[in-house]
C-alpha cells in the first residue's frame, strides 16, 4: 500500500482491516435478557448468540445480525445508528450506553444485553418510555418570554449563549435516568435527564420562568434527591456532565434569589 | 380488531417538516400527529452543518443571491417562484425558531452567527458567502428539539410508534389515514379530513446512506400504491464526505470551516472542478469530482475507493467548538484523529430531492396542470415543492422543512376548517388488514434481510452516482426479481407486540415502490443534471429535459413516466460553473 507519511500508514492499517472484512471477522456472544409475554408469559430469561461479524462494526450491526438471521422476534428500538437519534440507549456489560455507539472490538469475544433499567420493560430490550417523558414534561421543557417578540432575534451573548451549551446536547436517550440509582428505587424522582433540560432554560438568559422551575425540581421528586454518584455522567452517550448541571441547579436553589 | 378515531387534521410523521406543521395546525383545528418513531428520533436531528437564511448578520447578502443560488445550486429544475418564496420566508423562519429558543451561535455583538456552506455565494456567484445559521454542529438536533418542545408546551396530541400503512380516498379526495400501533398490532383508522405527510426520505435503499434504517419512503410509497404520482424521483443526493464505508455523514460545515478534499496523491483536486469555490462546490459536483478521482486512479485506501477530508490545519477550537460532532463521529467509528489525521471518506447517498408533487401550500397536485387532491398535502424530504430541483444546497433541507411544514400545516388547518367530514370508504382498514394479515400468515419464505441487502447492494453499484441506460435496465430487472421474492417474505414473529419485525419487512415493501420509481425516472431522463448523472449522456439537455418527471405505478405492475414544466422565473439557464 502506498503511503508517504506515517501518520497515513496508521490511516490504512485500520482501513485494512475493516476493508478485509470477512477475512478478519471475529466470533461475537451476545447474551441478550429476553421478555416476551406473548411467548413465555412473565417469566423474562436469557438467550445466547454466536455470530461472526466485523471488529469494527457496531454493537447495532451485530444485534440487527441476530435479528435478521437468527431469531425475528428479537425486539429493539434504533434508528439513526450513529448516536443521535437516542433510540438504542441499553445495558450493555452493566453499563447503560447506545448499542450504535458502541464498537464490537470493544466488547468482544462476548457482551451481555439488558433492556435499561428503573422503567417498566414490554418486550426484550423495549422499555415503557412514557414515564421519562412524564418528568420530561413536568419541567416545563421550553422557552417561556412574555415580553414580546422583536423584529428581529433577541440578542444574546456568546458567553450567555455558552452558559447553557452542554445541556443542549441531551437527545432523551434515558441512558442517564436509567443508571440512576435513585430513580431506581423512587419512580416519583424526575430523573438526570428532566433536570438536564430544566437546566438548559434555567441559564438561558432569554427564558422568564427559571423560578417556576426550581420550584418545581426543589420538591421532594426534585432534584434534592440526587446523591451524586456520577452514574448519569458516565452513563451519557453525548458527553454531558449532567451531575454537574444538577449540582448548579441545587446550588441555584439554595442560593440564588430566584 | 379496528380502532376509529376522528381529526380534522392529522400530519403523518413528527421530523422539523411534520412538527412544524402540527404547530400550525394544532393552534387552528383538532389535530393528531401519527410517527412511527418518538418524535425526538426522528432524522431532522441529526442535520449538521446550518439553515440558511439572509440575514446578513456577518456579511451582505439578500434572499435575492439565496434564492439565485438555489435554482443554479438546482441546475434550473427548481420551480423558481417557490424558491424565491422559500428564501424570502427564510429570514422570518429563522427568527421564528429564534423566539421559540433554538440556541443558535452568535457573534460577538449577540446576533444569530452565520458561516458558509456550499454553493451559497455573495451576489450571484462572486465569492462564498456567510449564510448558514447555525448550532454548533448539531442544527438539526436543535430545531428538532425546538419544534418538539413547542409542541409539548401546546399539548399536540401524539400517535408515537404508529406506522403509516395506507391512505384513504374518497372520490379523489382525502378521507383519511391507515395506520399500525406497534405497541398492540392493532389497526387504527383515522378519519380525517386532511392529511399532511412528513415522512422524511427513503436513502436506505442504498448500501452506502447517512440515513437513519427508519428511512424507507412509507408516505411516498403509501401514495405511488394508491396511484399517486411521484415527481423527479431519479434525483437523490449522493453527500461527498460519508464516513468510510459507514455513510455517516461528515457536515459540509467541515468544509465550510475550511476543511479540504485530498486525493491519493494528497492533491487538493477540487481547485481543478471548482476554480472559484473548490471544496464549496455543490455536492453533486464533489461527489462526481471524486468519483472521477477514483475512476482516474487518485483514490486512495486498500480499495483505492476513498479519499481524504483534511482538517489538521483548522485552529483547535473551530474543531472543538464548531465541529465537535463531526469530530466524535471520526473518533468512534474510524478510530481516526482529526486533529492530528487525514479522514476517509466516500460519498453517501443523503437526500432525496424528488417525493410527492406539491405546490407552494403543501397541496399534494396532479399531472400537468397541478390540479390539488382535496385535503391531501406533503411537506419536507417527501415532498417536491419543487426548491431543490436536481441538487439541494446544503442547508435548504432545514430551511424546506421550517418554510413548507408551516405553510403546508397553516392551508391544511385552514381547508379542515371550512370542509365537511368526509365518509370513510367502504372496509376501510381492508388493504391494510390484508397487507399484515398476508406477512404474517406464511409458514415460511424469503429472508427479508437477504432481499434488503440485495437491494441495496445492486442500487449502490448500478443506480448511485454515475448511472448507464444499462446499468438501469439491469436494475430494473433485479427489482423485478426483488419484487417476487418480496411477495412470499416470510416474518417468523407472529406476536401482537412491538413486532418490530413485521415492521420492518412492510418498510421493505415501501422502500421497493420507490426504488421502482426511482429507477424508472432514471432511465426515462436520458441526460445528466444535477444528482442525476448519465454516463451514457453526460451533458445537460434543456431543449429536451428541462421538465419534470412523473412516475405514476400502473394498474399491471408497470411505471407509467410522464412530464410537466418546469417553472420558469428570473434566471436564465446557464452553465453550471462555480
Amino acid at each position: 500500500m502506498a503511503s508517504n507519511t506515517n501518520e497515513l500508514g496508521d490511516i490504512l492499517d485500520a482501513s485494512d482491516l475493516r476493508a478485509a472484512g470477512a477475512g478478519h471477522e471475529v466470533t461475537l456472544t451476545l447474551k441478550i435478557r429476553r421478555y416476551n409475554p406473548e411467548l413465555r408469559g412473565e417469566e423474562s430469561w436469557w438467550d445466547e448468540f454466536e455470530i461472526q461479524t466485523d471488529p469494527d462494526d457496531r454493537l447495532l450491526d451485530a444485534l440487527h445480525q441476530v435479528k435478521w438471521y437468527h431469531d425475528g422476534t428479537l425486539a429493539l428500538r434504533r434508528s439513526c445508528a450513529h448516536g443521535i437519534c437516542g433510540s438504542d440507549a441499553m445495558m450493555i456489560d452493566g453499563k447503560n450506553a447506545l448499542a450504535c455507539k458502541v464498537i464490537v472490538r470493544d466488547v468482544a469475544p462476548r457482551v451481555t444485553i439488558e433492556p435499561i433499567r428503573g422503567l417498566p420493560v414490554l418486550k426484550d430490550l423495549i422499555v415503557d418510555m412514557e414515564p421519562f417523558f412524564a418528568g420530561y414534561r413536568s419541567v416545563l421543557p421550553y422557552l417561556i418570554n412574555d415580553a414580546g417578540e422583536p423584529d428581529t432575534e433577541r440578542l444574546q451573548s456568546p458567553e450567555e449563549r455558552h452558559r447553557f451549551d452542554d445541556t443542549t446536547k441531551c437527545i432523551l436517550c434515558a441512558a442517564c435516568t436509567t443508571s440512576c440509582p435513585i430513580f431506581w428505587g423512587d419512580e416519583e424522582y424526575v430523573g438526570p435527564a428532566a433536570i438536564v433540560n430544566a437546566h438548559r432554560f434555567v441559564y438561558d438568559s432569554r427564558d422568564e420562568a427559571g423560578k417556576e422551575r426550581l420550584k418545581i425540581l426543589s420538591e421532594k421528586t426534585g432534584v434534592f434527591r440526587c446523591r451524586t454518584t456520577f452514574n448519569c455522567t458516565d452513563a451519557c452517550p453525548r458527553g454531558i456532565e449532567v451531575t454537574k448541571a444538577i449540582q448548579e441547579v441545587k446550588r441555584s436553589i439554595l442560593f440564588d434569589r430566584f | 380488531m379496528t380502532t376509529f378515531h376522528t381529526y380534522d387534521a392529522v400530519i403523518v410523521g413528527a421530523g422539523g417538516a411534520g412538527l412544524r406543521a402540527a404547530i400550525e395546525a394544532s393552534d387552528r383545528v383538532k389535530t393528531a400527529v401519527i410517527s412511527k418513531l418518538y418524535p425526538t428520533r426522528s432524522h431532522t436531528g441529526t442535520a449538521q452543518g446550518g439553515v440558511c437564511a439572509a440575514l446578513a448578520n456577518v456579511e451582505e447578502d439578500s434572499p435575492e443571491w439565496h434564492a439565485f443560488d438555489t435554482v443554479k445550486g438546482g441546475d434550473y429544475l427548481v420551480d423558481q417562484p417557490a424558491a424565491q418564496l422559500m428564501c424570502e420566508e427564510a429570514v422570518d423562519a429563522i427568527y421564528q425558531l429564534e423566539h421559540w429558543g433554538l440556541p443558535f451561535n452568535r457573534t460577538p455583538e449577540g446576533k444569530i452567527d452565520q458561516r458558509r456552506f456550499g454553493g451559497h455565494t455573495r451576489n450571484h456567484g462572486e465569492a462564498p458567502v456567510k449564510r448558514a445559521c447555525f448550532a454548533a454542529d448539531r442544527t438539526g438536533h436543535m430545531i428538532l428539539q425546538t419544534l418538539y418542545q413547542q409542541c409539548v408546551k401546546r399539548d399536540v396530541r401524539f400517535f408515537n410508534e404508529f406506522y403509516v400503512l395506507d391512505q384513504l380516498m374518497v372520490e379523489g379526495a382525502c378521507a383519511g389515514v391507515v395506520a399500525y400501533e406497534l405497541a398492540t398490532g392493532e389497526i387504527h383508522v383515522f378519519r380525517s379530513k386532511a392529511v399532511l405527510y412528513a415522512t422524511g426520505g427513503y436513502g436506505r435503499m442504498f448500501k452506502v446512506s447517512s440515513n437513519a434504517h427508519t428511512l424507507t419512503g412509507d408516505g411516498p410509497a403509501v401514495l405511488f400504491r394508491r396511484g399517486l404520482p411521484l415527481e423527479d424521483m431519479e434525483f437523490f443526493q449522493f453527500h461527498p464526505t460519508g464516513v468510510y464505508k459507514m455513510g455517516i455523514l461528515l457536515s459540509e460545515a467541515v468544509r465550510g470551516e475550511g476543511g479540504i478534499l485530498l486525493n491519493s496523491e494528497r492533491e487538493r483536486f477540487m481547485e481543478r472542478y471548482a476554480p472559484t469555490v473548490k471544496d464549496l462546490a455543490p455536492r453533486d459536483m464533489v461527489s462526481r469530482a471524486i468519483f472521477q478521482e477514483i475512476k482516474e486512479g487518485r483514490g486512495d485506501g486498500p480499495n483505492r475507493d476513498a479519499v481524504w477530508l483534511d482538517v489538521r490545519h483548522l485552529p483547535r477550537e473551530v474543531i472543538e467548538e464548531k465541529l465537535p460532532d463531526v469530530t466524535e463521529f471520526a473518533r468512534v467509528y474510524l478510530g481516526v484523529e482529526p486533529t492530528t489525521e487525514l479522514v476517509p471518506i466516500q460519498p453517501t447517498a443523503h437526500y432525496a430531492m424528488g417525493g410527492i408533487p406539491t405546490n407552494i401550500d403543501g397541496q399534494v397536485v396532479l399531472g400537468e396542470e397541478e390540479a390539488p387532491v382535496p385535503g391531501l398535502y406533503a411537506a419536507g424530504e417527501c415532498a417536491c415543492v419543487s426548491v431543490h430541483g436536481a441538487n439541494r444546497l446544503g442547508t435548504n433541507s432545514l430551511l424546506d422543512i421550517v418554510v413548507f411544514g408551516r405553510r403546508g400545516g397553516r392551508h391544511a388547518a385552514e381547508f379542515a376548517g371550512d370542509a365537511e367530514l368526509p365518509e370513510l370508504p367502504e372496509r376501510p382498514d381492508g388493504q391494510a388488514r390484508d397487507m399484515v394479515d398476508g406477512l404474517l400468515n406464511r409458514p415460511e419464505g424469503a429472508n427479508a434481510a437477504d432481499i434488503r441487502g440485495e437491494l441495496q447492494d445492486s442500487m449502490q453499484e448500478l443506480a448511485f452516482v454515475v448511472r448507464t441506460e444499462e446499468s438501469l435496465r439491469k436494475m430494473q430487472s433485479i427489482l423485478d426479481g426483488l419484487r417476487e421474492r418480496y411477495e412470499r417474505v416470510y416474518v417468523q414473529d407472529t406476536g401482537k407486540m412491538f413486532n418490530t419485525e413485521l415492521m420492518e419487512v412492510v418498510e421493505l415493501g415501501f422502500l421497493l415502490e420507490c426504488a421502482d420509481a426511482l429507477v424508472a425516472a432514471a432511465l426515462a431522463r436520458d441526460e445528466s443534471r444535477g444528482g442525476h448523472y448519465r454516463e451514457d449522456h453526460p451533458l445537460r439537455d434543456d431543449a429536451n429535459w428541462l421538465k419534470h418527471s412523473l412516475a405514476m405505478r400502473q394498474p399491471d405492475g408497470s411505471v407509467a413516466m410522464s412530464t410537466k414544466p418546469v417553472k420558469l422565473g428570473p434566471y436564465v439557464p446557464m452553465e453550471r460553473k462555480y
